[in-house]
């Protein structure tokens, strides 16, 4: 190729031409931005929503991604609370009406969550509603069923710090899954953390709640590293976290990052062995996508596995499988969602209405025999009382339970119960 | 010191990633002026290709193989096809050219979407590249990752067949013909419609072959490719429109530079200073590195 020198003119033309591009480019990217609208909440009235009782169903909402990077989560969530209002409306259905699920997909879109939950309680005024999965979409539909006077079933683990009177968090608030884990890494001696996790909200708060914890229990932080969610470039992450010596690394990187991040780490040489990896956001569908010979021998923790012994979960896990697939894994989110179709049932049933105001006086004590063990709600939080477990990853792609809390723990979402948590909010 | 060379070498192999994706348009973008923004998803085709490839061949390590040509192949075609149904029609319009091409990038991505499901998909990689060589032993050991080193291989012949291909080949001398003078090459008897295909065809083909090396870095998805193209447009920028040269160098410039900022930083502010040391180098110098003497924009 021949080299030619930057004469005034051949260099003057094309800037002209970048500049062209380039506001074009900015052009292109910010209308691909903007498909979102605006929040959906704030237009409404300040009155109850009214629920549709009319004829012999009763409709609930279902809430999940069914598009975008959160949809190979949240569809697995949604396909199991299917299978929770099928087995209810088979055994005869809430107050003698059969359960009409209405799904809606949130798009992995913060604010077509709030767009569509506002279409679920206004438009088809559902009884109560089952979904969201990031704590960003949580956040974005709180406003709305609380201005709405309407129930949101929440059934994933989530950082803590939060409570609404219109939500009922089903999956495991910060004491129920990361404190245990800390717990658990303490007590094998391994005290030298380092921090990998997405940059949101979640792995922000849930590592700051992990420093405190650390300062009150003699383990050292040696660092912190956040990546853009979506993010594949892993390799310096590695480098650091291998240079630091530390004794174990605990992620909360969410979604696909977990690929690129085991991919690096191995190639790093850094094994379950030498310094093993505790996960709060690994279950079994993202183990089996991930693949077991990046993941096998490192930890996780949460409430439920595939594996957990009890009638209740063979149940749950053959019925499943019999609906959607044989090689179909559940993991703890569809137990947890599972469980909330369950609880709301009992809560109607006992406020004998599904008025959302008499549901929640009713909820203080419900109790269902899910698939994790018995589970209670705690009317004070609208948390769960939940066991916590620790699993190993096996080369099968199971999650093989190495400690378990024993019983269930009382759900403490603002972590009263610490001393070391005093200054988080 | 390991830590030091260590992150050279990191940043050596991002760079080669960045080569990688950027190469195809240099070809593109940089020789031929098209700006095309459907390049990511011929990224995303040639990783896609590996997918079903390792599918249907049961060794990892031979599907990694056989997928390089085939990717090229496929996502050439691809480009080829892109190019005879609308871009010649846009030579001399680029901001059409990057409206459509973008347009046909969300189609791509929703094809993919509709053929592959929307989660993410993953290529198990072949075990002589999962691991890694011990280049100093002892307590602090430095080693490299295989697949690393493989992708950087790839990126230093990709870079070596594309210029000798320019250099030495009757094809090479009609494509910097028609680069240099489009009129006179044509009254030369060069049929530049051919030229602009068979150019377009090998740009989209090396994309492809960066997607197969992008299986072995992170997850295979329909928006993999947007994730990449601006970095790839960024060093073709940055370089110098129509210099391969200019295309190599800032790669791994980058590379290093986005290493050694993010082992000192975090990731984020790494990017920012990266792109700030962009925008004050293009203050300085908005040609690029290199330039050359061409047909332009407008």
């Amino acid at each position: 190729m021949s080299s030619g020198s930057s004469g005034s003119r051949s260099s003057r033309v094309p800037r002209r031409g970048f500049l062209a591009v380039g506001a074009a480019l900015t052009a292109v990217v910010t209308l691909s931005a903007c498909g979102a609208k605006t929040d959906a909440a704030g237009s409404s009235s300040d009155k109850a929503a009214k629920i549709d009782v009319s004829g012999d169903t009763v409709k609930v909402g279902l809430l999940n991604s069914l598009s975008g990077t959160m949809a190979i989560s949240e569809v697995t969530v949604r396909d199991s609370l299917k299978l929770a209002i099928d087995e209810i409306n088979a055994s005869g259905g809430v107050l003698g009406k059969k359960i009409k699920p209405i799904s809606e997909d949130g798009a992995s879109d913060w604010p077509t969550f709030a767009e569509k939950a506002q279409k679920l309680i206004k438009e088809d005024g559902v009884a109560a509603t089952f979904g969201c999965w990031t704590s960003a979409s949580r956040k974005a539909v709180k406003p709305v069923f609380e201005k709405n006077k309407s129930l949101l079933f929440y059934p994933v683990q989530y950082e803590g710090l939060e409570e609404s009177p219109y939500i009922f968090y089903t999956g495991a608030t910060t004491n129920q899954q990361i404190v245990p884990a800390l717990d658990y890494l303490k007590s094998k001696g391994l005290k030298k953390l380092y921090l990998v996790g997405s940059d949101y909200v979640f792995p922000r708060t849930a590592n700051k709640e992990i420093k405190a914890y650390a300062k009150a229990n003699g383990m050292t932080i040696l660092g912190e590293d956040y990546a853009p969610l979506g993010s594949t470039e892993f390799s310096t992450i590695a480098n650091k976290v291998k240079a630091s010596k530390a004794d174990a690394v605990f992620n909360t990187l969410n979604g696909d990052s977990n690929v690129a991040f085991f991919k690096e780490y191995k190639s790093a040489g850094l094994t379950a062995k030498s310094m093993p990896v505790v996960s709060v956001s690994i279950a079994e569908e993202e183990v089996k996508s991930i693949g077991t010979q990046y993941l096998a021998g490192q930890l996780t923790a949460w409430n439920y596995y595939q594996t957990t012994a009890g009638a209740a979960n063979a149940k749950f896990v053959k019925a499943y499988k019999a609906k959607y697939g044989q090689d179909k894994p559940t993991s703890d989110p569809m137990e947890a969602a599972y469980t909330s179709v369950y609880l709301w049932k009992a809560m109607v049933e006992k406020a004998k209405s599904f008025d959302p105001e008499k549901v929640k006086a009713a909820s203080d004590g419900i109790t269902f025999d899910a698939p994790e063990g018995k589970v209670t709600v705690d009317g004070a939080s609208q948390h769960v009382y939940k066991t916590a477990r620790i699993g190993e990853i096996g080369t099968d792609g199971q999650i093989k339970e190495v400690w378990n809390s024993g019983k269930p723990v009382k759900p403490d979402p603002f972590l009263k119960g610490y001393s070391w948590a005093s200054g988080l909010s | 010191m390991t830590v030091i060379l260590g992150q050279t070498f990191t940043g050596i192999s991002i760079g080669a990633v960045l080569l990688l994706i950027a190469l195809g348009l240099s070809l593109t973008f940089g020789q031929m002026n098209v700006i095309n923004m459907a390049h990511g998803e011929f990224i995303m085709a040639g990783a896609y290709t590996t997918y079903v490839l390792q599918k249907s061949i049961s060794s990892a390590g031979i599907s990694l193989l056989v997928a390089l040509p085939v990717a090229f192949l496929v996502s050439g075609a691809l480009g080829a096809l892109l190019e005879w149904l609308l871009i010649r029609r846009l030579y001399l319009r680029p901001l059409d050219t990057l409206l459509v091409t973008w347009g046909v990038s969300l189609m791509l991505q929703q094809l993919a979407r509709d053929i592959f499901g929307a989660p993410n998909v993953q290529t198990r990689a072949p075990d002589w590249l999962t691991g890694n060589i011990t280049v100093i032993g002892g307590d602090d050991p430095l080693t490299f990752a295989n697949s690393r080193l493989f992708i950087l291989g790839l990126a230093v012949a990709a870079v070596v067949a594309l210029s000798l291909t320019l250099r030495l080949t009757p094809l090479g001398r009609r494509i910097r013909a028609v680069v240099q003078n489009r009129d006179l090459a044509e009254v030369s008897g060069i049929s530049t419609s051919t030229v602009d295909r068979t150019a377009f065809f090998l740009g989209s083909g090396l994309a492809g072959v960066a997607g197969v090396a992008l299986t072995l870095v992170g997850p295979i998805g329909p928006t993999m490719g947007t994730n990449v193209i601006i970095d790839a447009f960024l060093v073709i920028v940055v370089g110098g429109i129509g210099q391969l040269k200019g295309t190599v160098i800032v790669a791994f410039v980058l590379g290093v530079l986005q290493s050694v900022l993010e082992y000192s930083t975090t990731v984020s502010v790494a990017k920012v200073l990266v792109l700030v040391a962009i925008v004050a180098f293009l203050q300085w110098r908005p040609q690029g590195l290199y330039t050359l003497r061409t047909r332009s924009l407008v």
